[in-house]
């Protein structure tokens, strides 16, 4: 039994491999890679907001910086194209600096300042992109842009090589984040979210810790920016409004903060409901004759997430153990503790 | 020089509102340390509960003399206790719960909490700005080279009334006296026979009804309206807490006609498509430097 859960994520990417040659479907696949790209923004602040406890609602703004950074340095716009695969490398670590650059006089606030403060953040990025029109192309963005090659192979509008790339970043960036949380790096983060008073004293430097989160989490939602950006070969300041850090945050809620599986799963299941689930119900109702558009209620459905969610089931659809036992803190203390020590100690 | 007299004139009067909105995050913030998030949107939902109202009044243009002092008052106040009642009902579905959770949690409802209005009003309005009728007849006031236009002088007048009031209720009644205990030390107040949970929701009560009242007078101000407005003067509200001293009642109001004027000479000084990222840059200044604020005390942290 055991041996299999151990198999388990093997099989689901095996079963991710090969999903989109079974459906064949042009629609289907391109959902596919949409999706994979949210999963990568989850997983991104899922180590913000999971691991290190800290809230931040402006993480669309990195995925714009990640994006943006792409749009630039491959495409018309000002004639340099460097290649996709460089500038995988190029666009994450823009969004790490720039995660470095708003965490390092900010998070020495508290918690919910922090979150108004990036919030802020995330209103000012997608703001200057839009006012900087001589750069960015204001409210239009810019457009066709570089489409990656591999081998002599040029991707072309076809969403398929774009889902590969994107499930293989899925896989490293899983990887990184698991291996990242067992790691002492890991274990400070944790200790930070439970009590960062008492983890200071225990000699962590709180402030780099923290600046690390950001930085790693920035550089993930830089790595999505890149691929969204080149899947769509296009960006504009719209597209990275504080609903799509809701979005990524409900994602992270209602799967499971802190767990990498309820994460991946709570942003396949976000991502379901906004491309299939509304739109599929809507035409059921208009079928018995109620015209009502349930995918203008996409917001409310993200916010009745985090309510419900919040109230009733604060570890999430998937919660890992550790989390399970600390959200509900009147249960037993030594037990959570004891499970922290499994946890850390594998 | 003209330009920025009158600038200042505007940018009082838009202080006004943000004041106004202010008050009810600081009281809140006070209370139960929490930024409640849906604030903004409450004050939103004060502007479409006085279109309704007047919709039903059939006023749809100026009105003079005494009519339209009923107007004013009929319409505001039923904004006023709309707003404040929609409070109640929020902290009591999203907020009670959570009273002893991770702090971050009862944000996140919050947030969502936030959402669920923002998309209610849409369903109800629609998605477009909403024009709101023009009350004020404008019988502009010519001081020197500034014009001061009647709705502006409405902004500020009320909002000055509505914090002298606010500050004779909390500090010179039974009641204000339970919320000052309160917001020093809950479990202290409790068991000096204060009702906690009456306590705060009459806090939201208050807070979300003088959020309704700007609502209200930022419909006149501005002359239309759309779901979505709150979001950012909720901000920029919240940022002129922080900027007066959150928990501080004077704080809150000197915050927002400070933000106010910030964003009017930003507007005029460099382009209005800065407001917000000037105002967010304050917001992130003042929390470095100053994080309690220019009238908050500086507080031991909490252990």
């Amino acid at each position: 039994m055991a041996r299999l859960s151990r198999l388990q994520p093997y099989l689901l990417f095996g079963v991710a491999i090969v999903l989109p040659l079974i459906a064949s479907n042009g629609g289907f696949v391109n959902f596919l890679a949409d999706a994979g790209a949210f999963v990568l923004l989850a997983l991104g602040l899922n180590v913000v907001v999971g691991f290190a406890g800290l809230l931040d609602l402006g993480y669309a703004a990195f995925f714009a910086i990640g994006s943006y950074t792409f749009a630039m340095l491959a495409s018309p716009q000002f004639d340099i194209h460097i290649p996709f695969w460089v500038m995988l490398f190029v666009a994450s670590g823009v969004a790490a600096v720039f995660g470095i650059l708003l965490g390092a006089p900010t998070l020495r606030l508290r918690g919910d300042y922090l979150a108004i403060v990036t919030l802020g953040f995330g209103e000012i990025v997608p703001q200057t992109f839009l006012n900087l029109s001589q750069w960015t192309g204001g409210p239009n963005g810019i457009g066709s842009l570089d489409q990656p090659s591999i081998f002599g192979y040029r991707f072309g509008f076809d969403a398929l090589p774009y889902y590969y790339v994107i499930l293989a970043l899925i896989a490293i960036s899983v990887l990184a984040a698991n291996n990242l949380r067992a790691s002492r790096l890991g274990r400070a983060w944790m200790a930070i979210r439970e009590d960062e008073l008492a983890a200071a004293h225990a000699g962590i430097n709180t402030t780099t810790t923290k600046l690390a989160a950001f930085a790693i989490g920035a550089s993930f939602s830089g790595l999505a920016g890149c691929v969204y950006a080149s899947k769509l070969q296009l960006v504009s300041p719209d597209q990275f409004g504080f609903n799509v850090s809701v979005a990524v945050l409900s994602m992270l809620v209602l799967g499971g903060m802190g767990n990498i599986p309820g994460v991946i799963l709570g942003s396949l299941v976000i991502s379901s409901l906004d491309r299939f689930i509304l739109p599929q119900a809507t035409n059921i109702l208009h079928g018995i004759g109620i015209t009502f558009d349930l995918t203008n209620s996409r917001f409310l459905i993200y916010g009745a997430i985090l309510v419900l969610t919040m109230l009733f089931r604060p570890e999430g659809l998937l919660p890992s153990r550790q989390r399970r036992s600390e959200l509900h803190a009147h249960g037993d203390v030594a037990a959570a503790e004891q499970t922290l020590y499994n946890e850390a100690v594998p | 020089m003209d330009l920025l007299l009158q600038q200042l004139v505007n940018g009082l009067s838009l202080g006004g509102i943000y004041a106004l909105i202010a008050l009810g995050y600081t009281m809140v913030y006070g209370i139960i340390e929490l930024i409640n998030f849906a604030h903004g949107d409450v004050y939103t939902l004060g502007t479409f509960v006085s279109l309704a109202v007047l919709g039903l009044l059939g006023v749809t243009g100026v009105v003079t003399g005494p009519l339209l002092i009923a107007t004013v008052v009929v319409t505001m106040l039923a904004a006023m206790i709309a707003c404040g009642l929609a409070g109640v009902v929020i902290e009591r579905l999203a907020y009670r719960r959570l009273r002893n959770a991770p702090r971050l949690a009862p944000l996140i409802t919050a947030i969502g909490m936030s959402f669920i209005l923002e998309n209610v009003m849409q369903y109800w309005r629609g998605p477009s700005p909403v024009p709101f009728p023009d009350l004020m007849p404008n019988p502009d006031v010519h001081l020197g080279v500034v014009t001061i236009a009647a709705k502006q002088i409405l902004v500020i007048v009320l909002a000055i009334a509505m914090m002298v009031l606010l500050r004779l209720f909390v500090y010179r009644t039974k009641l204000g006296k339970a919320m000052r205990a309160t917001a020093q030390d809950r479990e202290a107040a409790q068991l000096m026979g204060i009702d906690i949970n009456t306590t705060i929701a009459l806090t939201f009560l208050i807070g979300s009804a003088l959020a309704g009242a700007a609502g209200f007078v930022s419909g006149v101000y501005y002359g239309s309206t759309w779901f979505f407005n709150g979001f950012s003067a909720g901000l920029k509200a919240f940022t002129a807490a922080v900027l007066g001293g959150i928990g501080n009642l004077a704080g809150a109001m000197l915050g927002g006609f400070l933000i106010g004027l910030i964003e009017a000479l930003t507007t005029q000084l460099i382009s209005d498509q800065w407001s917000n990222v000037v105002v967010f840059s304050v917001l992130v200044l003042v929390l470095i430097f100053r994080p309690s604020g220019l009238l908050g005390e500086t507080l031991p942290a909490k252990v």
